[in-house]
């Protein structure tokens, strides 16, 4: 089974090199795609099945041992993290290769989309499995350099607007993640993470502080924290529509991945609680007023993105194993939900020519299938019950309410009022797009949306029903996941089994 | 880098503060030419600084020396990863720089017009989309059309 962990990293890259010598065999170049990410599919679900009965499975990449060698973990939050990564990238694959197929304009993906779109999700497996600092900081640069090409695809006025900022800002958060990874090893001298979680603890508490401070940093950049996340309202909507899928969904949780790992891995304790609660609050809120202003679907979308982070987060500074398993079924929840709406938002792009709410109106009676497609996930990322959203915000509230005092206080009132912001802000989307008097922004309209887009979405729109079916079985390995979490051991023995040295 | 010991040179701490505080400071700029020069130093700077990290000393090969006083060879290794990349990124944002220099004629980041135009909405105290009775687009003068361009106008000589 070990054999298998590395799977998830090496498929993608393989497929990658393949897909670039088959540039000029496009059928087969798609093929071999689909069948890469189907596999890692596949190798997941075995993963998270292996990591929930027998623990961590681990892997030591060229055969040397623990702490000199580079390791890959694959826990159940690793693994649970893998499998909806897996699934939601082949959907996306598959919508864009639909979308490859119907049209030949500026949005149409091009033929190196398909070798970086690989690297990219080796990127994000690389990063969820990684055992080490410094091989997550790789696994963030490989899908970091994979996500400058395609937000830059085509290479037009806007997308080289919005993409200028978009890469400066992640080279900063790059530099300031690699920083923090060499004064870890100054401070330390190792980067295993197993072995840096006995290490830190025994460092002073004014230097433990403030590694973890720089590491926040980063990651809150990568994970768009309020006061670091101005970059992303700007720069993902302009991609096209799966290449903003796909970041919305997948790179954002990376980031938060990374922030749960460490501060639960490496800096347990919550010197940092009070810190993590206020910018939590201040996400949800500011990220969904600026939602409730736009007036472009895409855009909402990247705002409501922004602020649900902070429900993560919210569940990462309350520390509990009951609020780390909200977390964690929130980010799990979100990934496939915020995929979806922009996977939509890409239909009725497609459908009317815009996703510009000032254009639109009257969809739900010219494409009924298409209001379904969005009506299901919008409600359920605004919390309505019985969805998965609103289990998982009931989770993290009643977390809240269990942990008590002022400020998780604060942030359960904060919490609720986002929610029904972004039900407002949904339901606005809702009224003037797909309600009112039928209007396109474009004058030859597609009759008909390609089967495979529709069909993608409508995969995702049931996977997001089916987190809701499955809650039950699903709340349980989440609430495992952070049991191991909370008790740091099993990780650590399953990497290190002689114990530290 | 061989400072009689354990501890690095004083040289190369001042040495990661200048790079560091240089970089942030064209990193600061609107121009992506500074700004690229700013990832440059900076980039450096924090490799430096991975360096700083480790041991001094005498090559880490068994043999060639005590191993007491051998250097860390592991910052080495991870300096010379890192070099690669930030390389990498350099040249990405170059290109980014040159291409936004190609189409526009200048290589300044621009300010999101989407965010301006809410802006220029708040401040007249309106709402977006207030009105809900479907009259058309052409009534509305802040109407922009929101696909960007197939391309931008065409250098004589650039090749693409």
């Amino acid at each position: 089974m070990t054999a298998l962990l590395p799977l998830p990293v090496v498929v993608p890259l393989l497929g990658a090199a393949l897909t670039l010598i088959l540039v000029n065999r496009p059928r087969l170049q798609r093929t071999v795609s689909v069948v890469a990410l189907g596999t890692n599919l596949v190798v997941a679900v075995l993963l998270l099945v292996r990591a929930h009965r027998d623990g961590p499975v681990v892997t030591e990449v060229g055969g040397w041992p623990a702490p000199v060698g580079i390791v890959l973990v694959a826990d159940q939050l690793a693994a649970l993290m893998l499998v909806v990564s897996s699934a939601v990238t082949l959907c996306v694959l598959l919508y864009s290769i639909g979308q490859g197929r119907a049209e030949t304009s500026e949005s149409a993906p091009v033929s190196i989309y398909h070798p970086t779109y690989l690297v990219l999700t080796a990127g994000i497996t690389n990063a969820f499995l990684a055992g080490d600092l410094f091989n997550l900081f790789v696994g963030f640069e490989i899908l970091l350099a994979a996500s400058f090409v395609l937000i830059t695809l085509g290479g037009t006025e806007a997308r080289i607007r919005t993409g200028s900022t978009y890469v400066v800002v992640s080279i900063l958060s790059s530099m300031i993640f690699l920083a923090a990874v060499g004064l870890v090893y100054a401070a330390t001298g190792t980067l295993n993470l197993a072995q840096l979680a006995g290490r830190l603890d025994a460092l002073p508490d004014g230097v433990r502080l403030a590694l973890q401070l720089m590491l926040l940093l980063a990651f809150g950049i990568k994970a768009a924290m309020f006061p670091l996340s101005a970059w992303l309202p700007d720069s993902y909507p302009t991609a096209p529509a799966p290449v903003t899928a796909v970041f919305a969904g997948l790179l954002t949780k990376v980031g938060v991945y990374a922030i749960i790992r460490t501060e639960t891995l490496l800096f347990p304790g919550g010197q940092v609680a009070n810190l993590l609660m206020v910018g939590a609050g201040l996400t949800m809120v500011v990220g969904v007023l600026g939602a409730v202003a736009q007036s472009d679907m895409k855009r909402l979308f990247s705002f409501t993105l922004v602020s649900h982070i902070g429900y993560m987060i919210f569940g990462v500074a309350l520390s509990t194993t009951a609020a780390l398993s909200g977390a964690i079924f929130y980010v799990v929840h979100h990934i496939t939900i915020q995929t979806t709406l922009f996977l939509v938002a890409g239909l009725v792009e497609e459908r009317a020519g815009s996703t510009d709410l000032r254009r639109l109106g009257g969809l739900a009676r010219v494409t009924p299938l298409l209001a379904v497609l969005f009506f299901v996930p919008a409600m359920n990322l605004a919390g309505i019950p019985p969805f998965s959203g609103f289990l998982g915000k009931v989770g993290l509230l009643q977390a809240g309410v269990a942990q008590g005092g002022p400020l998780p206080w604060v942030l359960v009132v904060a919490g609720t009022v986002t929610s029904l912001l972004t039900l407002y802000a949904t339901s606005r989307v809702w009224n003037i797009a797909f309600w009112r008097a039928p209007q396109l922004a474009t004058a030859e309209p597609v009759v008909r949306l390609p089967g495979l887009m529709v069909g993608a979405t409508t995969a995702l729109v049931v996977l997001g029903l089916a987190l809701t079916v499955a809650a039950g079985p699903l709340f349980q390995v989440t609430a495992d996941a952070a049991v191991d979490l909370r008790l740091r051991t099993p990780y650590v023995r399953a990497v290190l089994p002689g114990g530290p040295p | 880098m061989r400072g009689g010991g354990a501890g690095p040179t004083l040289v190369l701490v001042i040495a990661v503060g200048l790079l560091t505080a240089t970089g942030v400071t064209l990193l600061l700029e609107r121009s992506l030419t500074r700004i690229l020069l700013g990832v440059i130093l900076f980039g450096n700077g924090v490799n430096l600084l991975i360096l700083v990290g480790g041991r001094s000393g005498v090559a880490p090969v068994v043999g060639a020396g005590p191993e007491d006083e051998m250097s860390d060879p592991l910052p080495q290794a991870m300096v010379l990863t890192a070099i690669v990349i930030t390389f990498g990124l350099t040249a990405f944002l170059a290109a980014v720089a040159y291409r936004s220099w190609y189409l526009g004629g200048n290589d300044e980041v621009q300010d999101d017009v989407e965010d301006q135009q809410i802006v220029a909405l708040a401040a007249r105290n309106e709402v977006a989309n207030a009105d809900l009775g479907g009259e058309g687009p052409g009534d509305d003068p802040e109407q922009v059309d929101p696909e960007p361009p197939q391309r931008g106008p065409r250098r004589p000589g650039g090749t693409r």
